[in-house]
């Protein structure tokens, strides 16, 4: 028997509600196929299977708030037809069911902001229990925001009162999402920096070339270009593109976390999978699918969950430089600045070039400087041989 | 097409690549991308949407001419 648990979409995921299940008992699942909706801080997430299946049952109701790791269905796989397991898993169930309370996930991984929300008495916790509240809608007035008795009795007056409760807008739940994972990540990851410029003469040059050929729907832009020379320089210095989980744990894929900043504030980093495998014109296809969605805060499970590294480009007509904080329990950010005309020396004489500051926010813990020294230089070199991308 | 058509669309494929913004507030002599906070790929969805409304095709070395929206206009009535 499969077990699909509610999966952590992102170090600063601590729960999610269920909205909707797109499947029912019977139906026969796949690799890929969205088989639930899942509301989290960064919008309704299409939560995709594993798995080959028949769906034989669904633990968890609609709009039930639920901490990542709780078992929400049990899928029988392909090759077994009936469900030996059955009475072991009823078992575990017993046990993990009845503390539906939020709990503290492995590694204390926990979103600070949203931890917050939570901090509430053991009486206050027992009374909105019993009362049928969502501590996740009670303001809590306790010391450092903990939910007292007071907060769940006033919370239960305004519910019998019949005063909707107002729950976080989807702006603020990006903004706690995004200081929660940042303040993990300068609290726990000792960041080192490095930083080099590269000449865009050459890259600039293949561009404008190549996007003569291409209809406006077709053209390149080029952040292409540095994706795929991060990604190639990723399989010639691996050990960026990883997780710190208890030591350096290396990834097999190389799935580019794409840093989309909305215009509303805060940011969504969905993953560009596999793309040392992806050509130029497949990573603007993806790039072209994924960023809207992302906007629209409408992406699919694997898209936040699977990155093994990020990128943040600034694009054309902003700043030079951008130093990243590294996305846990990943041990890499590589950041682009816009593309400015610069003064460059080379073979004794001074010129003026399109220039990249291209900058590298690295896990100490996880490699040292030669590395990231190594890493960025290896970018630089792919990033003159833009034909071979 | 006249010049109040043309804003039509212009305004309306805006919106499209940029929903969260609001193109109407938008003067004759303002920097399109700067006032709506447009990035260069919302630049790259919205020419694609221009070209696909109108017909008309903007070359990159042309990005430079139609900056604001009284340019745009300009360029695609000339087209």
């Amino acid at each position: 028997m499969i077990e699909f648990c509610m999966p952590s979409l992102g170090a600063d995921m601590e729960a999610g509600t269920l909205c909707e299940w797109l499947v029912s008992p019977g139906s026969v699942v796949k690799r890929g196929d969205i088989i639930a909706v899942v509301e989290t801080q960064k919008g309704l997430i299409d939560i995709e299977v594993f798995e080959e299946g028949t769906i034989h049952k669904l633990l968890i109701k609609e709009n039930e708030k639920v901490p990542v790791g709780t078992l929400m269905a049990l899928i029988i796989p392909a090759k077994e037809t009936t469900p030996k397991t059955e009475k072991r898993l009823a078992e575990k169930i017993q046990t993990i069911r009845p503390t539906p309370a939020i709990q503290t996930t492995a590694g204390g991984m926990i979103a600070a902001g949203i931890k917050s929300s939570f901090k509430a008495s053991p009486l206050a916790k027992r009374m909105a229990s019993e009362k049928n509240i969502d501590l996740s809608t009670v303001k809590g007035s306790g010391e450092g925001g903990a939910i007292t008795r007071e907060d769940v009795e006033k919370a239960l007056m305004e519910k019998e009162a019949g005063i909707p409760v107002v729950k976080p807008s989807a702006v603020e739940n990006i903004r706690l999402a995004v200081a929660a994972a940042m303040t993990r990540s300068n609290r726990e990851i000792p960041h080192y920096y490095l930083e080099t410029r590269v000449d865009m003469s050459r890259p600039l040059a293949f561009l404008r070339e190549a996007n003569k050929q291409r209809t406006v729907k077709q053209r390149l832009l080029p952040v292409v270009l540095l994706i795929k020379a991060v990604a190639k320089a990723l399989k010639e210095v691996p050990d960026l593109n990883g997780y710190w989980e208890y030591g350096l744990k290396l990834k097999s894929e190389i799935n580019i976390g794409f840093v989309v900043s909305l215009r509303t504030g805060g940011v969504m980093i969905p993953a560009i999978h596999e793309a040392d495998k992806k050509t130029t014109d497949e990573l603007m296809d993806s790039l072209n699918d994924m960023i809207p969605r992302a906007r629209a805060m409408k992406l699919r499970s694997s898209e936040l969950a699977d990155s093994t590294v990020t990128i943040t480009s600034l694009g054309d007509e902003n700043v030079e430089t951008v130093f990243g904080v590294i996305y846990p329990p990943q041990v890499a950010i590589v950041g682009f600045g816009s593309i400015t005309e610069q003064p460059w020396a080379e073979n004794e004489k001074l010129d003026s070039r399109p220039v990249l500051r291209m900058t590298l926010a690295a896990d100490h813990r996880a490699t040292d400087g030669n590395t990231g020294s190594r890493f960025l230089m290896t970018v630089k070199r792919n990033l003159q041989k833009p034909e071979t991308l | 097409m006249n010049e109040t058509e043309l804003k039509k669309i212009i305004l309306q494929s805006l919106k499209k690549v940029a929903p969260d913004t609001n193109p109407e507030i938008l003067q004759a002599g303002d920097k399109i991308r700067e006032k709506l906070d447009m990035d260069s790929f919302d630049a790259l969805r919205f020419i694609v949407e221009l070209n696909e409304k109108t017909g008309v095709d903007i070359p990159e070395e042309d990005y430079g001419k139609i900056v604001t929206l009284k340019d745009l206009m300009h360029y695609i009535m000339k087209k």
